[in-house]
């Protein structure tokens, strides 16, 4: 294992992520802010509670996802998108590095600073609402899993995309939407029984659901469900991950 | 002396049905400075991306240091550095971090010292901090160099590296290839400009239609296939050549004031003392006699149309 050349990968790549502090940390922060002043002061005001809950709480775990996703997937596909968008790619190809270290360096990079930012939301969350922590050694699992898990995601997309326009199309036209329908800003019984048999068939779901069980104790779909979701999510990339190592696919001609 | 690459019936064919390679094969030496030397699309480009490991060979073998490209591609490649030719760095980065992640990247932990003697050799140090994006296109071609030495290479791979700079920034750079030589690097060059390799290499390949059509000692290749010229300047223009001079392969310069015999070096004699007494038998005055040898380029454009007929 060159772990010189995974330890230059996540020190570079982070290096990007401090460069640009401000604008990386803001932009969620003023987000989220958003979407407390939004949802937990305009619909808060109608539903006072969830299940126990107060509504500006029962949405955080939610809000958290949703940029931690969101994040994770962004700085991974440009991490290595970026590269190939300028030729710098040429130097990873003919470095005595494989493809798993190249992976390991920018997926831990892009991580990293999704988990920052997720923790930098909960931070914020804690100055509008009163937030408990029911499990946090489960919190903290779900939140570095979805991290990690998404942001392989980012990777595949950086790998496959052969222009911005691409590498904004997933986060924009599937990841948002499945968050924004996967329970985040509620519980999935407030919705008409059929609807709950559709969103169960989102993967979003049960993500939302095991995080927000790491908080309040409360859930919609089993917890073992939401580890079998991030897991076989997690799976899934690797796989695409290990095809894309073995043919060179957009990477190697 | 020992080959420090060696190349046996390397082919690549594109995605496209694209043959870039017909079956290189190639033995470099190790401490050599080798010019390849081929006309736009001739396979250069492909046969180092093929050696550095950016593109996938199709078939044959490549060896460096004795690794196979693929099969050991991590020993092969660690021995390797390559400047390509575009110049690509991340603008925003700083030299002194682009140069760090190089060695970074080749396995090997912080060697500050060495990187101000690599700063220092390529007249980066004063720039360290400075971003890629504030540096000149010539900087920029030299924090490239810096970036392939920075882990020690054995062999460096040199992808036109000095396309679009200017002359003083040329013959620095054929200053460095210098040191690197004397320092024991094998360097392969790849250049449009033709008298680039017959200053600075050893030997010469000519590569086109991604087929070698010669590797040579260069020297010995200018020797064998470059002829030279004599101009001799008459004191009275003529019109015509003289009759007593047919027997001569001689071209009447312009105005008539100047003949041109060409011949090769390589025979028992020139014929010059003969040609000189003709002259003088068929009563042109001669004013003054020059000589001058066919370059490179002359040889490299004679090879490639004998190639293309």
């Amino acid at each position: 294992m060159n772990w010189h050349a995974i330890w230059a990968i996540y020190v570079y790549e982070m290096k990007r992520f401090f460069r640009t502090l401000m604008e990386s940390l803001l932009s969620p922060v003023i987000s989220t802010t958003l979407y407390f002043v939004v949802f937990g002061a305009a619909i808060g005001s109608r539903i006072s509670e969830v299940e126990g809950v107060s509504y500006g709480a029962f949405i955080v775990p939610g809000l958290i996802m949703l940029s931690v996703m969101t994040q994770g997937i962004s700085n991974a596909s440009f991490g290595i998108y970026f590269p190939k968008f300028i030729g710098t790619i040429f130097e990873l190809l003919s470095a005595p590095v494989n493809f798993l270290e190249v992976v390991i360096g920018y997926v831990g990079a892009a991580a990293t600073k999704a988990l920052m930012i997720g923790v930098v939301i909960l931070l914020t969350a804690w100055f509008f609402v009163d937030l408990r922590i029911a499990h946090p050694g489960a919190m903290l699992a779900f939140l570095i899993l979805t991290c990690v898990s998404f942001s392989l995601f980012g990777f595949i997309i950086g790998i496959w995309a052969e222009n911005f326009q691409q590498l904004q199309l997933i986060p924009l036209l599937v990841i948002t939407p499945l968050v924004f329908l996967g329970g985040a800003f509620y519980s999935i019984s407030m919705l008409p029984p059929a609807w709950q048999t559709v969103t169960l068939f989102n993967p979003v779901v049960y993500l939302v659901s095991g995080f927000r069980w790491a908080f309040f104790g409360m859930a919609d779909v089993p917890v073992a469900a939401s580890l079998a979701a991030i897991a076989i999510f997690t799976g899934l990339c690797l796989l695409a991950v290990y095809a894309i190592f073995r043919t060179g696919y957009r990477i190697r001609s | 002396m020992t080959a420090i690459v060696e190349v046996s019936g390397l082919t690549k064919t594109y995605k496209g049905g694209f043959q870039a390679l017909k079956g290189v094969d190639l033995a470099i030496e190790e401490g050599e400075i080798l010019a390849l030397l081929g006309p736009n699309g001739a396979g250069k480009t492909t046969l180092i991306s093929a050696l550095c490991g950016i593109v996938q060979p199709t078939g044959g073998t490549a060896r460096v240091g004795g690794f196979d490209v693929v099969e050991d591609y991590r020993g092969a490649r660690a021995m390797i550095g390559l400047v390509p030719q575009e110049v690509a760095l991340e603008p925003f980065e700083k030299v002194i971090n682009t140069v760090r992640f190089s060695r970074g990247l080749f396995g090997y932990g912080k060697d500050e010292a060495l990187i101000e003697r690599i700063l220092r050799q390529l007249s980066l140090w004063d720039k360290r901090h400075a971003r890629i994006r504030e540096l000149s296109g010539g900087m920029k071609r030299r924090v490239l160099i810096a970036k392939a030495l920075c882990h020690e290479p054995r062999v460096l791979f040199l992808d036109e590296p000095t396309a679009g700079v200017d002359v003083e920034l040329r013959r620095d750079m054929w200053d460095v290839v210098a040191e690197l030589k004397a320092q024991g690097v094998t360097i392969i060059l790849t250049t449009h400009y033709i008298e680039e390799a017959e200053a600075i290499a050893d030997r010469v390949a000519v590569i086109n239609g991604g087929q070698i059509l010669l590797v040579e000692e260069k020297a010995a290749l200018m020797r064998r296939m470059g002829c030279k010229e004599l101009t001799i300047e008459l004191t009275e223009p003529v019109a015509a050549l003289p009759e007593a001079l047919a027997r001569w392969d001689l071209r009447l310069g312009a105005g008539g004031e100047t003949l041109i015999y060409a011949y090769s070096t390589q025979g028992e004699g020139t014929g010059i003392t003969r040609l000189l007494q003709d002259l003088s038998a068929a009563g042109l005055g001669l004013r003054d006699l020059a000589t001058t040898q066919s370059s490179l380029e002359d040889i490299f454009v004679g090879l490639i149309k004998e190639g293309g007929a």
